[in-house]
């Protein structure tokens, strides 16, 4: 059979979600943030929800991400994002209010926000990548820098008696009576980014559901940040972030 | 008859939200203008007008709630005092720069540092140059009374709302502490979803086809962008100085001798305006009501009538320095202040403004 | 009854990341030798008999550049 037999729209069984705006993402190649953000638009788009949603961009890497998902947006101060959707979402209960933030955004200088609107239990969902290091800046120290990675400022690799452990914050905010829903995924082959947005459509629809906060981490790579090709990326995550976040639903209320 | 009420100007301003058609409230407590919150959810709006009122982790995630609700065009405010507004500065940098409206309220207390709870004025420049990052304005309104806490709530959104621009409100211990007969004004109702979609086209409101998405944000990574939008601000900011300019004079018809003062010092100004037309000094008072725009023009009208000019506040001295830039020179410029919570009495400043004429 | 497949790559926007390779179960995707306007080495049906038109490739992909049909035959 020739391709151009098959290349037609009636047999067409995947493309580019339009709720993904035509803008070329400024991310590094193989980055996880543009798997996150097409998941995000898909469900978006499947839930019939684009009029509904309102995304808050944290600082780094994912700043412009409103530039990508054809939707409202905010963009928030370093680690606020979540302050900014308890007010959002309060103000405006009738639509889907959701935050995407990295670990250094999240896990850093927005701890306290997000404890705290956890435990509120806004109805909002908080999408949070962790690849364990500050992309934007030029590859730091993150809260979640495994002991021993080397980062731009930890150059011998990460020491506790230095700079402390790696912070499990998705284990802390579980514990939270205001969470409903708190589960870490992962992006890296085509099994678990189907249910990375299994986890992402719940958590968007439990935000209507006046059940409590969803939380969903998604451990990910940064290849420029960890000094290695995509693919390598990859199997470094799997060999060494995943050991100490494990993947898998903490709570499900 | 409107219904007239004894309250502090604390309680004042949460009657105020509630009455103007505020959306949202939220606060983290600190002395001297916890009341303002307490009182809000003693009224419990959200079961009247639905007005949504939250207490928040601190100060930081205050702001940023107010930076949320903004951003969806709803009538949202805060208040603090101080060193609670200093932990905000960041967030009202961005509120400015993401051109979002809303009330800031600012009851203040002396420091630096941790300080005291007793009154100050000693935020001015803080309120007045920045105290943010990046080129931004505030338009800053200085209560004089519980009257003017309550008024200047719904006069603070609605200067917000016209300029896009983030209000504050530039309170002081005494005005906040203070009880005094306060006269409620008519109920206004919250907008509703469909007048905010209208009057505020750029609001968070869900993206549909009739529209582009909404984008509220103050990056922009391309320097080019950064200046047009700061020429932007700055132009915006020139229309404020024009159209915005509120002050108030009393006894300055004939007046050689003019006392400049804000907020409370102005009401105990006032009080020495007559102690000393009773001495035979020809005394007025300027009183700034809009500390940003500034009565610049106001000033430099009295001047030539005038001998000597003296600023009085509750800090070191610095409403002085655009008393000072007003009259270029022209007449003298004392200055006489108290600092660190205390007030300055009538005598004090009588005793210092005679001091200063006769040196 | 057989199942076939292809896909397009938006060569423009593809980064060459290679992770659609990776993940690609019958070794149908590889990278070209020529770059896009970009520099990058994009991703193409090497192999194109062997597509099943699985959506692996797709669904992996960060930059949502590859369209995947699939037919019976």
């Amino acid at each position: 059979m020739d391709i151009k037999d098959i290349i037609k729209p009636e047999n067409k069984v995947y493309a580019k979600t339009p709720i993904l705006t035509d803008a070329v993402m400024h991310y590094c190649p193989g980055c996880t943030h543009g798997v996150v953000h097409k998941l995000i638009a898909e469900v978006i788009e499947e839930m019939g929800i684009q009029d509904k949603a309102i995304g808050i961009s944290p600082v780094g890497c994912a700043v412009l991400a409103y530039n990508y998902i054809d939707i409202d947006w905010e963009q928030s101060a370093h680690g606020r994002a979540p302050a900014l959707a308890t007010a959002t979402k309060r103000l405006n209960p009738d639509k889907y209010v959701f935050t995407y933030q990295g670990d250094g955004d999240l896990a850093s200088i927005g701890t306290a926000e997000v404890m705290h609107a956890c435990n509120r239990g806004e109805n909002i969902v908080i999408i949070f990548i962790n690849n364990a290091i500050y992309g934007m800046t030029g590859g730091q120290m993150a809260p979640t820098t495994l002991l021993g990675q080397v980062t731009a400022t930890t150059p011998y690799g990460r020491d506790a008696k230095l700079n402390g452990y790696p912070m499990k914050i998705t284990e802390l905010l579980a514990q939270l009576e205001g969470t409903c829903y708190v589960t870490r995924q992962s992006a890296h082959n085509p099994a678990a980014v189907r249910k990375a947005k299994k986890a992402i459509r719940k958590a968007f629809e439990n935000s209507m559901m006046e059940k409590g906060t969803s939380f969903v981490e998604i451990v990910g790579t940064c290849n420029s940040g960890w000094k290695l090709t995509p693919v390598k990326a990859n199997k470094w995550m799997e060999e060494n972030m995943f050991p100490f976040y494990p993947l898998g639903d903490m709570k499900d209320r | 008859m409107a219904e007239k009420i004894l309250m502090k100007g604390n309680e004042a301003i949460a009657h105020g939200a509630i009455r103007c058609g505020a959306d949202g409230y939220f606060g983290y407590p600190i002395t001297p203008q916890s009341e303002v919150m307490e009182t809000l959810m003693e009224e419990k709006p959200w079961e009247t007008t639905g007005m949504v009122v939250l207490q928040a982790e601190s100060e930081t995630s205050s702001i940023n709630m107010v930076y949320g609700g903004a951003s969806t065009g709803k009538k949202v405010m805060t208040s603090s005092s101080s060193l609670g507004i200093s932990l905000m500065a960041e967030g009202l940098s961005y509120l400015a720069g993401a051109e979002l409206p809303c009330v800031v309220v600012n009851v203040m207390r002396g420091g630096p540092g941790l300080g005291t709870i007793q009154p100050s004025q000693a935020d001015y420049f803080q309120a007045v140059k920045g105290g943010g990052h990046g080129d931004y304005k505030m338009i800053v309104l200085a209560p004089a009374s519980a009257q003017d806490m309550y008024d200047f709530v719904g006069k603070g959104f609605d200067l917000a709302f016209k300029y896009r621009n983030p209000v504050m409100i530039l309170s002081d211990g005494v005005i906040g502490q203070m009880m005094e007969k306060v006269e409620l004004g008519e109920m206004k109702p919250r907008r509703t979803s469909e007048e905010v979609a209208q009057q505020c086209p750029w609001a968070l409101t869900g993206k549909h086809s009739g529209r582009n998405r909404n984008i509220i944000t103050s990056l922009a990574l391309d320097p080019n962008v950064q200046e047009k939008t700061n020429q932007r601000l700055q132009a915006k900011y020139a229309e404020i100085e024009k159209n915005e300019v509120i002050c108030q004079t009393y006894r300055t018809e004939d007046a050689e001798h003019l006392f400049v003062a804000y907020g409370s010092m102005s009401r105990i100004c006032e009080a020495v305006v007559d102690q000393a037309r009773e001495a035979g000094y020809k005394v007025g008072l300027l009183r700034p009501v809009t500390l940003y725009p500034y009565p610049t023009a106001n000033i430099q009208a009295l001047v030539p009538q005038l001998k000597s000019i003296m600023a009085v506040e509750m800090s070191a001295g610095q409403m002085v320095e655009d008393v000072r830039l007003a009259v270029e020179g022209k007449v003298p410029v004392n200055f006489y202040g108290r600092m660190g919570g205390m007030i300055p009495s009538p005598d004090d400043i009588f005793e210092a403004f005679v001091k200063s004429i006769n040196k | 009854m057989a199942i076939k497949g292809a896909i397009v790559v938006d060569t423009a926007k593809c980064k060459g990341c290679s992770v659609c390779v990776a993940n690609c179960p019958t070794q149908t995707i590889a990278l070209s030798k020529e770059v896009n306007g970009k520099g990058y080495n994009f991703a193409y049906m090497e192999n194109p008999d062997n597509c099943t038109g699985c959506t692996n490739c797709a669904t992996v992909c960060p930059d949502a550049v590859i369209t995947v049909y699939r037919v019976k035959i």
